[in-house]
């Protein structure tokens, strides 16, 4: 396929998970950050929007700028609405290769995003809506797109970005003073039913934010993400069975996991900051790898004689 | 006849035209019969919902094109316009017609030039048209075809007669809006479609890429087609990504490609592929930077050069727009004669040529009457229409015709025919044209069954391209009513009846026995 079509697929895979975890945080924060007191509620605001990947310009930032920035603002892709257009327009780029279900549903999303009202009520509909919307782009790009490369290209964005998005709600959890609790992290991730059920008696932070970093068979944990992430790329480059690995995106993904994996811990809560901050910059790394791999065009026209 | 056509008489008496549904006496003409039942039964509050709802589909479909970096849905009307099977046989074969002489002209103007020498038409006129090549001047394109793809103006007169108002051999486009108008009809319509045969569009995408494998350069087993466009930018961006889906080819850009050695490539994440035939949907001047606009960064360098070497066929043919061109347009009846020794069946628009020194004095003098065009213009730009044009718009033309003569064309201003269209809660008569397009595979050219009808949304106005306000319509072709006279069922034909085979071994009773130990 068009190195540029699996760039806009991967980048499509990206995005939707990137509105969906963003609405997410938002829901589970706006819900604490509502109850503070004024200056706290700006410092936490300010905190957690570092957390997301944007720095705002001003100081005291207020609600409703958390709510710019993290929600409505088209203009940047770190906020639902941003990042929801550009995965739109990259089906727009790649719309006869994706289905026409996935193009229109995205389509049809983006046309909503006006649909809402940005007061604080407003936006726990929106990020309900937002979840949703993005839930039944995965189930169609799952259900109606022939699962080759170029679906693998979409699943190998979005495992990495969910494993990004699910280190960045942990992150989050320092972000208040008293820390958000355990149940609202794990509501956060949609996890809390199936932590519950798996973990029965024994719960506390510790055990919510291994069960999100560690679990193996909850989809939005971290190593359950980074694990589909190197499937996706096994399958996209089948060479190498035997020893080694030339893809530099598949040894960055599979070391993070590894040592997550075997590492051993008494103290995870202390060490959790370094875990995210880690696994972070090797979704970023990963992705660039992926993008040089892949990607890579010439960056200008160029003629290459008649005879070579 | 419902409420919504209570106006439509008095309406349709301010103007000459001919109407496409209505005779003299206000009655439905018979091909409209289905149509006007089905539309006697609704009232405006179904005919508003139902239109609201087809403007949804086409939102959330994407059905739109760029008007000044924004996407707008293409408007479309509930009203279709019906052309009678018989009317449509004479359309269908005189553009054909068109498009086998135009092929047969292009072919000769890159050639020995013997319409020239012949006398037919002078040197000077093709050689001065801003469209003709020399770059490509001299050699027979791979497979042997220039006009794959052709839209042929056609327009009704006052008297019903269709004319041919402009060819377009270079880049027609809006066939996608045919396949879309259809899917939107048959929800939006339902009614009408029932109980007679309206030929179908769908076969276009799956003719189009036969056409295009059949023309590619000789020795290819398995030819890879691609669809070249310009960008999402493109005002027909839309159509390129329907048709390469349709077509289950890539859609690439200029960056996507490469030429190495006369050979043209794309880039893929499995490293380059050779590409051997490209559906050319970017302008003649940006293709190949080489040989035409230096400037061009939406072409591929060499892509001319592969074209000469035969080893990729471009289609449409670079330089075709010499064909085009609308002062050749009022050669091609004598092409016609010339190249396949048959009249004309469908006559040209009556045009004058203002290089003659008598014709453009008499169109001078009488400016405020007539339609006078750019010839190499397109999407109605430049277009100056005689009696609607201030005095001022009229000097300015004066002094543009005066200063180059060949660079224009008049004609009488045409009352193209009128269709109901929905407008202000209800319908009234709106001027349409009709483009089909032909597919030319080398051997047989194949017309689409109807084509894009356009039409003006404001009252009186004759402009219906869709950057100037116009919508378009679903055009059918209709075949008599399946229903014969007096409720009979005309015979159809026999389904045969496709006998079973089994393939599965014999099945063994393992169910029946589990299912009666559970019951145990």
């Amino acid at each position: 396929m068009l190195s540029r079509i699996a760039e806009s697929l991967f980048w499509i895979g990206r995005y939707v998970e990137r509105a969906d975890g963003t609405a997410r945080i938002l829901d589970v924060h706006l819900e604490r950050l509502n109850q503070m007191p004024l200056p706290q509620q700006r410092e936490t605001s300010r905190q957690l929007l570092g957390v997301m990947g944007s720095h705002p310009e001003k100081n005291d930032i207020d609600l409703s700028d958390l709510l710019q920035a993290l929600a409505y603002n088209r203009t940047s892709a770190t906020s639902i609405a941003g990042a929801l257009g550009a995965a739109r327009e990259n089906a727009r780029r790649a719309r006869e290769t994706v289905s026409s279900s996935v193009w229109e549903s995205l389509n049809t999303t983006w046309y909503g995003l006006t649909q809402h009202r940005k007061d604080v009520v407003g936006t726990y509909r929106f990020c309900h809506w937002v979840v949703e919307r993005t839930a039944m782009v995965r189930g169609l790009s799952d259900t109606t797109m022939s699962h080759d490369e170029s679906w693998q290209f979409l699943v190998l964005g979005r495992s990495l970005e969910r494993a990004d998005m699910t280190a960045r709600m942990l992150s989050t959890h320092d972000v208040h003073a008293a820390g958000l609790s355990w149940v609202n992290m794990l509501r956060c991730a949609g996890a809390y039913e199936s932590f519950l059920r798996t973990r029965r008696a024994s719960f506390g932070d510790q055990q919510a934010a291994e069960f999100l970093l560690l679990d193996r068979l909850f989809p939005r944990s971290i190593v359950y993400a980074l694990s589909d992430a190197e499937k996706c790329l096994t399958q996209l480059n089948p060479a190498y069975q035997r020893v080694g690995f030339i893809n530099d995106a598949t040894r960055i993904v599979g070391q993070a996991r590894t040592f997550l994996e075997f590492h051993q811990t008494q103290d995870l809560m202390s060490e959790l900051p370094e875990h995210m901050d880690r696994i972070q910059k090797a979704c970023a790394r990963a992705s660039d790898a992926v993008s040089r791999t892949y990607f890579s065009q010439a960056d200008e026209l160029s003629w290459v004689g008649e005879v070579s | 006849m419902s409420e919504l056509f209570a106006d439509y008489p008095a309406a349709a008496r301010k103007t000459t035209a001919f109407d496409e549904m209505f005779d003299a006496g206000y009655l439905p003409r018979t091909e409209y019969g289905q149509v006007a039942a089905a539309l006697d039964a609704l009232n405006l509050a179904d005919v508003t919902a139902r239109a609201d709802s087809m403007a949804r589909t086409f939102l959330d479909r994407g059905v739109t094109f760029d008007f000044a970096g924004e996407e707008r849905p293409f408007p479309l009307d509930i009203v279709p316009r019906v052309i009678a099977g018989s009317d449509w046989e004479v359309l269908e074969r005189g553009v054909a017609q068109r498009v086998k002489a135009l092929e047969a002209f292009l072919s000769d103007v890159y050639d020995k030039m013997t319409v020239v020498s012949d006398g037919v038409i002078p040197r000077r006129l093709i050689t001065s048209s801003a469209h003709f090549h020399r770059e490509v001047a001299g050699f027979a394109p791979a497979g042997g075809v220039r006009v794959h793809i052709s839209g042929i103006d056609v327009v009704r007169d006052q008297q019903g007669t269709f004319r041919v108002l402009e060819d377009n051999v270079r880049v027609p486009s809006g066939v996608s809006y045919v396949l879309e108008n259809r899917r939107a009809m048959a929800k939006g319509l339902p009614e009408a479609f029932g109980q007679q045969h309206i030929r179908p569009v769908e076969e276009y995408p799956r003719r189009l890429l036969a056409a295009l494998r059949k023309t590619a350069p000789p020795g290819v087993e398995e030819p890879t087609v691609v669809v070249l466009t310009p960008g999402v930018f493109n005002s027909a961006y839309f159509e390129h990504t329907l048709l390469a889906g349709l077509m289950g080819v890539e859609l690439v850009e200029g960056r996507d490609l490469i030429c190495r050695g006369n050979r043209v490539y794309m880039r893929t994440t499995a490293g380059e592929q050779r590409v051997d035939v490209i559906y050319k949907r970017i302008d003649d001047e940006f293709l190949d930077p080489l040989q035409f606009r230096a400037d061009s960064v939406l072409g591929c360098p060499g892509i001319v050069n592969a074209a000469r070497a035969g080893m990729v066929t471009i289609a449409n043919a670079v330089g075709n727009g010499v064909a085009d061109d609308k002062l050749v347009y009022t050669y091609v009846p004598d092409l016609i004669r010339y190249y396949l020794g048959e009249e004309p069946i469908i006559a040209n628009v009556d045009t004058y040529r203002l290089e003659d020194a008598p014709a453009r004095e008499e169109v001078l003098d009488r400016l405020d009457e007539l339609v006078v065009k750019p010839v190499d213009g397109s999407g109605g730009k430049g277009l100056v229409i005689g009696p609607d044009a201030t005095k001022a718009e009229l000097d300015t033309l004066r002094a543009k015709v005066l200063e180059d003569p060949r660079g224009w064309i008049a004609q009488p201003v045409l009352q193209l025919s009128t269709v109901p269209t929905m407008s202000g809660g209800q319908f009234s008569p709106r001027h349409v044209d009709l483009r089909p397009f032909a597919i030319n595979d080398g051997e047989e050219v194949w017309v689409l069954p109807g084509g894009l009808t356009r039409v003006a949304m404001k009252e009186g106005s004759l402009i219906v391209n869709s950057s100037q306000g116009g919508g378009s319509k679903d055009t059918w072709v209709v075949d008599g009513e399946v229903r014969g006279p007096a409720g009979v069922p005309v015979e159809r034909p026999v389904v045969t009846v496709r006998e079973r085979t089994s393939v599965w071994p014999i099945e063994t009773n393992w169910q029946d026995k589990q299912s009666e130990q559970q019951q145990q």
